[in-house]
């Protein structure tokens, strides 16, 4: 007996090709895959976040402001959506619906004119540092040089640093670009989603596989009985995660906790249950463990990239926001933040669980449906 | 519903994948009768228990299982039925006590524990009630099996292949328990390549290649097989087999060890065959034939019959 024998080695080789070839569809998403995510995101995702939502509260209009707001909208990384006034605008950051507001005094343009430099106000919903950062030192360089070509005869004087206006920067929620305070809370989301799903994917699939299925079939147990069955142990589970993740958050990350921590915990619980119910649809389309952990990891890695938790949601192409508004970690990203960051209360987090829990009823339909109730 | 049949089902047929694996089979089985279902590996004897109990839609086919149309009543059927699976298909890490008290709570059944304690005791099983049923031996996972699927006290037991792999002793005592179930009026339905199983059943049926061959007693079955057997025993018996294979009147010969079986379905032609071979030394004797050179028999033709 020769310790490494090539006919052995070759056997092994050759019996794996063929199991790997006998199950088409692991075989097609292990090519598949890497090609769809490959363009999926490649294309979607983008570090530097540019257009970004603004909001103006105008105190004063006049070429001036104008020649800003120019300025603004050319350097391609704000989109001046609206001029609200400041009840409205503050209301639009908390929410998440805007990313700055810029806010002009009312007499901006005779102290522009008196050289008095006047203060614009540029607050910016800073959550997700990485969102904002690149647009304000690019806002801090506009101050600097946009009125350049304004500047002229008694006014020359004030070109150059530190320029005719003077740019308050207001980071609002998280002041002092702390990344943890954003990556935190995130990471709850994330965390549920890689473990609930992967957990029930295997439930009825482990089930199949182990012939427990045949026995469970014939006994009287109706599909939905089988799958809420499957998902309520889990989200137990899934609270568990949530404690240790929020005692963690608080006592070594100090993040702060600005709403409440019961409107948080009922958010999670519809979060929670909408990721075990795909779980249990994976488990029920999925013939094998192997192809239901493929399923879980397809879905997992879309709501890593494209929910705003690894790299800012606003960064992404259009058609990408919209596929990532599909996920349900995305809105409970903007729950969580929402609520620990920014104190948020019942009304927008309401706003972001209605996507949650169409997502769930709709998993659970399909899931459902796809339940055989036979072994056909 | 006391007197009908509690399996009354008449052309049953499924196909997988264009290929006929039950079909149009008829078969009527009386309660308190155990009807023992025999055929080779792949015959759909499986198939057919599968349908009748709802685990398998039918592709065709009419007829009332415990008084319910078999076709759309699976869901009031599978509440008075227990299905035994070839394959052990409880819960391997949970205990026995576990298993069965998940049965009994699928099956909402009230007073659990006063059911389970009686089960667990009938079935000898309350000394390992703790035990998990995945390091249980062969013949305790097939008691824990047959228990659960007693708990709901079933109309009818279908049961798959319930003694392979069974030691010996296991199951006389599993066929014990059959025959007591039995006496109190339950319906079995049950597969099995025994010989001497199938000889303890009431009635028999011979499946093969989807198509149920024959049916009726032991007795009948072998009296309809129109075979007439010889047996021989003495030395050299593999030169007679070789000098009598493919003869007129001699279609098959089986060797049970020191003798051999020598059957034909014309018994002059037979008589005639091996007239040359009746020397001293050798005992020949005309005996009946046997269930199992009855199936052979039937295994024999139907190969012929269907490539």
């Amino acid at each position: 007996m020769r310790i490494f024998n090539f006919h052995r080695l070759a056997a092994i080789v050759v019996k794996e090709f063929i199991q790997m070839r006998r199950d088409r569809l692991t075989f097609g998403m292990m090519i598949g895959v890497p090609l769809i995510q490959l363009t999926l995101f490649g294309f979607a995702i983008n570090s530097n976040p540019k257009n970004l939502p603004t909001a103006v509260v105008i105190g004063d209009s006049g070429p001036y402001v104008e020649t800003l707001l120019h300025g603004m909208k050319n350097s391609e990384y704000f989109q001046v959506l609206e001029r609200l006034d400041e009840a409205a605008a503050r209301e639009a950051l908390t929410r998440g619906s805007v990313q700055f507001v810029l806010t002009i005094p009312p007499d901006f343009s005779r102290s522009f004119l008196r050289g008095d430099r006047p203060s614009i106000l540029l607050e910016a919903d800073a959550t997700d540092p990485a969102a904002t950062s690149n647009a304000i030192s690019t806002m801090q360089e506009l101050v600097r040089s946009v009125w350049n070509r304004d500047l002229a005869g008694p006014l020359a004087g004030l070109a150059g640093s530190p320029g005719p206006v003077n740019l308050i920067i207001h980071s609002k929620f998280n002041p002092e670009a702390i990344t943890q305070y954003n990556i935190v809370p995130g990471l709850m989301g994330v965390v549920l989603t890689m473990t609930m799903v992967m957990i029930t994917a295997l439930a009825i699939t482990r089930e199949r596989e182990r012939g427990t299925m045949e026995n469970l079939l014939s006994m009287p147990t109706r599909p939905l009985e089988v799958m809420v069955g499957k998902i309520i142990p889990y989200i137990l589970v899934g609270y568990i995660q949530v404690s240790l993740i929020l005692v963690a958050a608080a006592l070594i990350f100090h993040v702060p906790m600005m709403g409440s921590l019961l409107l948080l915990l009922g958010a999670a619980f519809v979060f929670i249950a909408a990721n075990l119910a795909v779980g249990v649809t994976f488990s029920s389309v999925a013939s094998n463990q192997l192809q239901a952990m493929q399923m879980s990891f397809f879905f997992f890695l879309p709501s890593l990239l494209l929910s705003g938790f690894m790299f800012p949601f606003r960064g992404m192409p259009v058609w990408a926001q919209y596929l990532g508004e599909v996920f349900p970690l995305t809105h409970f990203l903007r729950i969580i933040r929402g609520i620990l960051l920014k104190g948020n209360g019942l009304a927008p987090t309401l706003i972001e669980l209605g996507p949650i829990a169409l997502f769930l009823f709709v998993a659970l339909i399909v899931g459902v449906r796809c339940y055989r109730q036979t072994l056909d | 519903m006391k007197g009908s049949p509690a399996i009354d089902v008449r052309g049953v047929t499924k196909s997988f994948d264009g290929k006929r694996v039950v079909d149009g089979v008829a078969l009527r089985v009386e309660q308190g009768e155990i009807y023992g279902f025999l055929g080779p590996n792949g015959s759909g004897k499986t198939t057919f228990i599968r349908m009748l109990c709802g685990l398998l839609k039918a592709d065709g086919g009419e007829g009332t299982c415990l008084g319910f149309d078999f076709l759309t009543g699976s869901r009031e059927i599978k509440n008075q039925v227990g299905y035994m699976t070839q394959r052990f298909s409880f819960y391997e890490d949970l205990t026995v006590l576990e298993n069965l008290d998940f049965v009994a709570r699928v099956y909402d059944l009230p007073d659990r524990t006063g059911i389970l304690e009686t089960v667990m005791e009938e079935h000898g099983l309350a000394a390992r009630r703790h035990q998990l049923a995945g390091g249980l031996s062969g013949g305790w996972k097939q008691r824990l099996a047959l228990a659960a699927c007693m708990l709901h006290s079933p109309r009818l037991l279908l049961l798959d292949e319930p003694t392979a792999g069974v030691d010996p002793k296991a199951r006389r005592d599993f066929w014990e328990s059959i025959h007591k179930l039995a006496a109190d009026g339950l319906t079995v339905l049950i597969t099995t390549h025994y010989m001497d199983e199938a000889e303890r059943c009431h009635r028999i049926g011979y499946l093969s290649y989807g198509r149920l061959l024959t049916t009726g007693t032991v007795r009948e079955v072998i009296a309809a097989s129109g075979l007439h057997t010889w047996s021989a025993s003495g030395p050299d018996l593999q030169r007679i087999v070789q000098r009598l294979t493919g003869k007129p009147g001699v279609e098959q010969i089986v060797p049970f060890g020191t003798t051999l079986h020598i059957s034909g379905i014309d018994p002059g032609k037979l008589e005639e065959a091996i007239r040359a071979e009746r020397k001293p030394g050798t005992d020949w004797q005309k005996i009946p034939s046997s269930l199992e050179d009855v199936f052979i028999h039937l295994m024999d033709a139907t190969r012929d019959n269907f490539p």
